[in-house]
């Protein structure tokens, strides 16, 4: 792979963040990050609907009526999201549920769209594809930091394992119960913000 | 005195540029104006300058704070004598507060401190002195029971979430030391609400006496609701009016006394840092709202006289130290008078109306603070709109002539 096309999938992870730089999706990045597994399972929905409707509409995008293009791209972005939604009650169904309303919200999830407008309507399929799914990974990198800060110190363990030892429990320790509440998802994510323009300055608004 | 300003003068050219130690020169600073006046001189323009810089204002909040402070020790020895039921002499019961209160108040201050010196030298500027009050009030407003490794926590979160991410002193949103309270408040409530939290020394066992229980008067008053008990029950429960203004209630350690707290609230008033027009406003809303329940009175809890409300709890000292905070408080004149009546109306509205929360005050000044800019910005366009019709009518009445 070339050096352009590496490119399409590594800024997402930093520089172009759908998250933390362009600050979209941060509902869901609020919702499912309480633990780690759902925020995966999340991030790789993300994925494969950003990588997969990226790939679609960048082969159809010629035939597209620029005035109709948005149902056409909700269309493909809806099915998508329904194919993921049954794969997802089919074989994981325990995280689907926890999941609930929000793989179908991947429908109005910003990215996506924003995507497919910005990227997808005026690049080859190959190119779209590495963009769709560098988008993916970018919002399921942030989704994934915030849920492990969220899960350790806010139940003590990651991926459902117990992390903090026994000991400190009977020592007094206790899980923070403010991490499971969205609104330390949204500080979390704030200072992941913070850390991230105070080493590449460039990103700092004016 | 001479000793220290001679050790100062000959340490400086340590910390400044070129120096060994440039590098720790914002520390340097802040030791040498907390023990001196600033040796800083206006050099062009006229201002009119006195000995008041923000760390001798500072110092006059902490003096204010110290009735409260030294009531609220011996307040926690005496409840711990009174469940236990054993009595001490009047050392005996001081000295078990202040043995339980004095590592609060040293962990607040190291914690909350090292942050703030810590940001000082990366971001290179001096040593706010914001801390210095905030460190009190953080001990204040929290029960006596609260484990230590809890405090650093929330004086971390406060002083970093709180204030440093909007720039540091004097441009935070929040107040401080509520936030501080609220993030220990929602992160971990078993050491926070309850009737365990507010007696200190005492493992809650099976063998505790059925006729004294360890819930603050707010508490009771809120169970009172779930238990669909008559207003004359409660009553009988209540605290004595005396008890509840000199604070021989259970309670955070700092916000039992109305009497100390009223002793501070005339050191702030007579040195004119805090603001009556807040202090007045938040108690009249309180006030307000009490009395505006008590006409829709629908449980024990509604009929509360409305006086009443400012005796229990942490009204008294939200509305005196917590509500006048210069930063986070309503800037104009007619707001301030908004943004504290606001305060005392939502205070007791929480308090009786919201079955989660038995205390109100402290939610009430955080939802005001964040509301105290757009207060500020409609009393101001109201003045230029004011302003602007007398011109017109000035103007109308000079065509005329």
């Amino acid at each position: 792979m070339d050096a352009k096309n590496w490119k399409l999938i590594t800024n997402p992870l930093n520089s172009e963040n759908p998250i933390t730089v362009q600050v979209l999706g941060i509902c869901s990045a609020l919702a499912v990050t309480v633990q780690v597994k759902p925020a995966l399972i999340m991030a790789l929905s993300v994925t494969v609907v950003t990588g997969f409707s990226n790939l679609i509409i960048a082969f159809i995008r010629n035939t597209i009526p620029p005035r109709i293009r948005i149902i056409i791209q909700l269309v493909v972005i809806a099915a998508l999201v329904i194919i993921v939604d049954q794969l997802l009650k089919a074989y994981v169904y325990d995280v689907s549920k926890k999941l609930s309303v929000f793989v179908g919200l991947i429908i109005t999830n910003c990215i996506i769209m924003g995507r497919l407008e910005a990227f997808a309507m005026s690049h080859k399929p190959l190119e779209s594809l590495l963009d769709g799914i560098g988008n993916g990974f970018g919002y399921g990198l942030i989704l994934i930091i915030v849920s492990v800060f969220r899960e350790l110190f806010g139940s003590g363990s990651i991926l459902g394992y117990q992390i903090i030892p026994e000991v400190l429990y009977q020592a007094g320790y206790k899980d923070n119960g403010m991490m499971i509440l969205p609104p330390m998802a949204l500080i979390t994510l704030g200072i992941i913000i913070w850390i991230q323009r105070s080493k590449n300055r460039k990103l700092i608004e004016k | 005195m001479n000793f220290l300003r001679k050790y100062l003068d000959k340490i400086k050219p340590n910390f400044q540029k070129g120096g060994k130690f440039e590098k720790l020169s914002a520390t340097f600073e802040a030791f040498e104006t907390f023990l001196f006046v600033p040796a800083k001189v206006t050099s062009s323009g006229a201002h009119i300058r006195d000995s008041m810089d923000m760390k001798r204002l500072m110092s006059v909040v902490i003096l204010a704070l110290l009735p409260a402070m030294l009531f609220g020790m011996y307040n926690t020895g005496y409840q711990h004598f009174l469940l236990t039921g054993t009595t001490g002499t009047f050392w005996q019961i001081f000295g078990f507060g202040f043995l339980k209160v004095l590592p609060v108040i040293i962990v607040s201050y190291i914690t909350g401190l090292t942050i703030e010196f810590a940001f000082a030298q990366i971001r290179g500027h001096e040593v706010n002195e914001g801390f210095l009050v905030t460190g009190m009030l953080i001990p204040l407003v929290l029960p006596a029971t609260i484990p230590l490794w809890m405090v650093v926590v929330a004086t971390a979160f406060a002083v970093i979430i709180g204030k440093e991410v909007f720039g540091g002193t004097g441009m935070n949103v929040l107040n401080p030391a509520l936030t501080a309270r609220a993030f220990l408040f929602f992160a971990y409530p078993g050491n926070m609400t309850g009737d365990q939290v507010w007696i200190a020394g005492i493992k809650h066992a099976a063998n505790m006496p059925d006729t004294v229980s360890g819930a603050t008067v707010l508490g009771n008053l809120l169970q009172s609701v779930t238990d669909n008990l008559t207003y004359r029950d409660v009553s009988s429960k209540l605290p004595d009016d005396l008890n509840a203004f000199l604070g021989f209630i259970p309670g955070s350690i700092g916000e039992t006394s109305k009497l100390a707290i009223l002793i501070g609230a005339f050191i702030l008033l007579y040195t004119g840092v805090g603001s009556w027009k807040i202090m007045f406003s938040t108690i009249l809303g309180g006030l307000f709202m009490g009395w505006l329940l008590n006409i829709f009175a629908a449980n024990a809890y509604m009929e509360l006289p409305a006086y009443k409300h400012l005796l229990y709890g942490g009204f008294a000292f939200g509305a005196v130290f917590m509500a006048t905070d210069p930063v986070t408080a309503s800037q104009t004149e007619k707001g301030k008078w908004i943004y504290g009546f606001l305060i005392g109306v939502l205070a007791i509205l929480i308090r009786v109306l919201n079955p989660a929360y038995p205390e109100g005050m402290m939610l009430a000044i955080l939802l005001m603070n964040v509301f105290a800019p757009l207060i500020d910005h409609y009393v101001v366009e109201a003045n230029i709109r004011r302003r602007m019709r007398r011109l017109k009518r000035a103007e109308t009445v000079l065509n005329k002539l």
